[in-house]
């Protein structure tokens, strides 16, 4: 938005006591690009933001925004925009007067400060409203007029902590996509916050999954997907099948994954890479593929997807099929065959 | 619900109701001749006057003073917190004669304070801090803190810190950010806090009987004068009646704020 630098973090720590509660994070955030901290509560993706946004002093480490060491500025002087998960939208203060209030600190003239907000004000749709009061307003037009809010000053980076996170579901995938839409239009450098992987997958040029203070991982959503680099990082980001290696006994291709995954290994499978067919079919022994016989114990509708927990060999897998036409559909107690490209299966280390 | 309705009725409204209606009966005026003579009497008009002007510095001296104290009280941690709730509540729980008397041996001719300014040769003779209008306001003060130091504490602490936060974020200074958005919304705890003190202020007795000198004369001592030494029971009545006027007149827009606090939901 202002052609900055982004924004780093090098070696940030913040201790409550002596507990420590984010533990030397790094990161670079490129200008222009939507970067995610997602996380469980407790794993210090607030915290760290808070740190950034400089309401909670940091013991340690550095931040750079725009290439300016920031490390020990107050909030005031930091020039960072903020989106809060309660909007903290000021309720004695129009919509208009809520925009314009970062303009009206830095002292603009009259008509730039109108013609700014009204600029702000179409970006997020809502023109007509000005003259109303935050409390006549629905959560997601709150919200709208919080962001508003923020890049009507054009701040170097934009923070936001779980901002849709009081939204229902249906509304919060809306303004996903419209947040993402005005992001990319305006070439805004934003840290995003939470605790919603879908919700940080749909956005994110990159995602941190924090655990514990620390960064497990980095990276594209489909790459840390894809490629979890931990048992935790899988399992945050979505359904995962775990098996312990010495289950992996069959075929020539799965003894060879037996190989690598040494002790203290566990082999990673996403439950949408699990294709089902009747026992009566033809399974060819192709190789690269590995074929479990066993029985469905549970099956979940969940509309577009059916979920299928699948007993084999001691194991529980769980198995997504696409609820399109021309697949086989199962009921509990049916044999099946789960078959699985090899490739599709990652070996990572035990937490 | 009609019961309790009844009681309340038996216990508050007819004492006060068959009060006035028999004063009032008794004197041999018709009432708007009683009006007449009360809002022409310049003794009682400066009375009421006096009650007034002595309510509202006593108003604007408690505001002063219990500002911060809520500030403080709803910005600070558990120790603090503690310590000051207690200095807060404690006198709340005494009778107001005690805390007055406790007073008077602080500000008397010989009292711990002019000893103690006297000593530290601060000041050649001891100060009149008592028998006149500053001691009532000091005593009346002191009674009076706690009711709106708890209002405005209640009110600081529905405004949510991350509105600050939004305000420093977008380069708001401390300043800045107290009066346009910290002060506006902790107004209608202030107002309806002053509202109470006000209203309380006027019916005191006590503090002013006691601390005050000959000028300060409040009504509420004007009408136990007129019942205890002059028996003039219609005149007390209709003093009485005026008191009562204001106060509901100053309730009603108490009501009026309260409601509209609870519209801003808080």
């Amino acid at each position: 938005m202002t052609g900055g630098d982004g924004l780093t973090i090098s070696g940030l720590v913040k201790r409550y006591g002596n507990q420590t509660v984010v533990n030397d994070v790094s990161l670079a955030v490129a200008d222009g690009e939507f970067f995610s901290l997602l996380g469980p509560s407790g794993s210090g993706k607030t915290s760290t933001l808070m740190m950034i946004a400089g309401f909670t002093r940091m013991d340690d480490g550095r931040i750079l925004a725009g290439g300016r060491d920031i490390s020990r500025l107050t909030p005031q002087q930091r020039g960072l925009g903020m989106v809060f998960q309660n909007y903290a939208l000021f309720p004695h203060l129009t919509v208009f007067d809520n925009v314009a209030f970062p303009l009206q600190i830095r002292k603009l003239p009259r008509h730039t400060l109108r013609e700014r907000v009204a600029w702000a004000l179409d970006v997020v749709r809502l023109g007509d409203f000005a003259r109303r009061l935050p409390r006549e307003l629905s959560g997601g037009q709150q919200q709208r007029v919080a962001l508003a809010r923020t890049i009507v000053f054009h701040p170097k980076v934009i923070l936001m902590d779980e901002p849709l996170g009081a939204l229902d579901k249906n509304l919060r995938y809306h303004m996903q996509v419209e947040l993402k839409e005005i992001q990319r239009n305006l070439g805004m450098t934003v840290v995003y916050v939470t605790h919603d992987q879908e919700e940080a997958m749909n956005m994110s040029d990159r995602i941190a999954i924090m655990n514990q203070g620390r960064i497990e991982q980095m990276g594209p959503p489909s790459q840390v997907y894809e490629n979890p680099a931990t048992v935790f990082v899988a399992k945050f980001l979505g359904e995962a099948n775990l098996i312990e290696p010495s289950n992996l006994q069959g075929s020539a291709s799965s003894e060879r994954l037996q190989a690598i995954a040494l002790n203290g290994s566990v082999v990673f499978l996403r439950p949408e890479r699990i294709a089902l067919t009747p026992p009566h079919a033809e399974v060819n022994e192709v190789d690269g593929w590995t074929h479990w016989a066993g029985r469905v114990a549970r099956v979940s509708f969940l509309g577009n997807v059916i979920r299928y927990a699948i007993e084999a060999r001691g194991v529980t897998l769980i198995a997504d099929a696409q609820n399109a036409r021309g697949l086989p559909r199962f009921e509990a107690g049916d044999s099946v065959i789960a078959c699985w490209r090899d490739d599709d299966v990652r070996v990572l280390n035990h937490a | 619900m009609a019961p309790l309705m009844g009681l309340l009725l038996i216990i508050f409204f007819l004492p006060i109701a068959w009060f006035l209606f028999q004063a009032i009966n008794e004197s041999d005026q018709t009432v708007l001749e009683q009006i007449k003579r009360v809002a022409l009497s310049p003794d009682i008009t400066y009375v009421i006057w006096n009650t007034n002007w002595i309510a509202l510095i006593v108003t604007l001296s408690t505001l002063l003073l219990a500002y911060p104290i809520a500030y403080t009280l709803a910005h600070s941690r558990k120790f603090t917190f503690t310590l000051i709730i207690i200095c807060v509540i404690v006198p709340y729980f005494t009778s107001v004669v005690v805390r007055t008397y406790s007073w008077m041996v602080i500000l008397g001719r010989n009292g711990l304070l002019n000893q103690a300014l006297l000593e530290l040769g601060l000041i050649q003779e001891p100060l009149g801090l008592m028998y006149n209008r500053l001691g009532v306001i000091i005593g009346m003060v002191y009674v009076l803190l706690p009711y709106l130091v708890l209002t405005l504490f209640s009110a600081m602490k529905g405004i949510d810190t991350n509105l600050l936060r939004a305000a420093h974020s977008m380069g708001a200074s401390p300043f800045y950010a107290f009066r346009r958005i910290y002060f506006p919304l902790s107004l209608p705890g202030l107002i309806s806090g002053c509202l109470i003190v006000f209203i309380l202020a006027i019916g005191f007795f006590i503090t002013p009987a006691l601390m005050g000198g000959p000028e300060d004369v409040m009504i509420a001592m004007l009408i136990q004068r007129e019942i205890e030494l002059n028996l003039n029971w219609p005149l007390a009545a209709m003093l009485s009646l005026a008191l009562l006027a204001v106060t509901l007149v100053l309730y009603a827009v108490y009501y009026r704020y309260t409601n509209l606090e609870r519209m801003l939901g808080k």
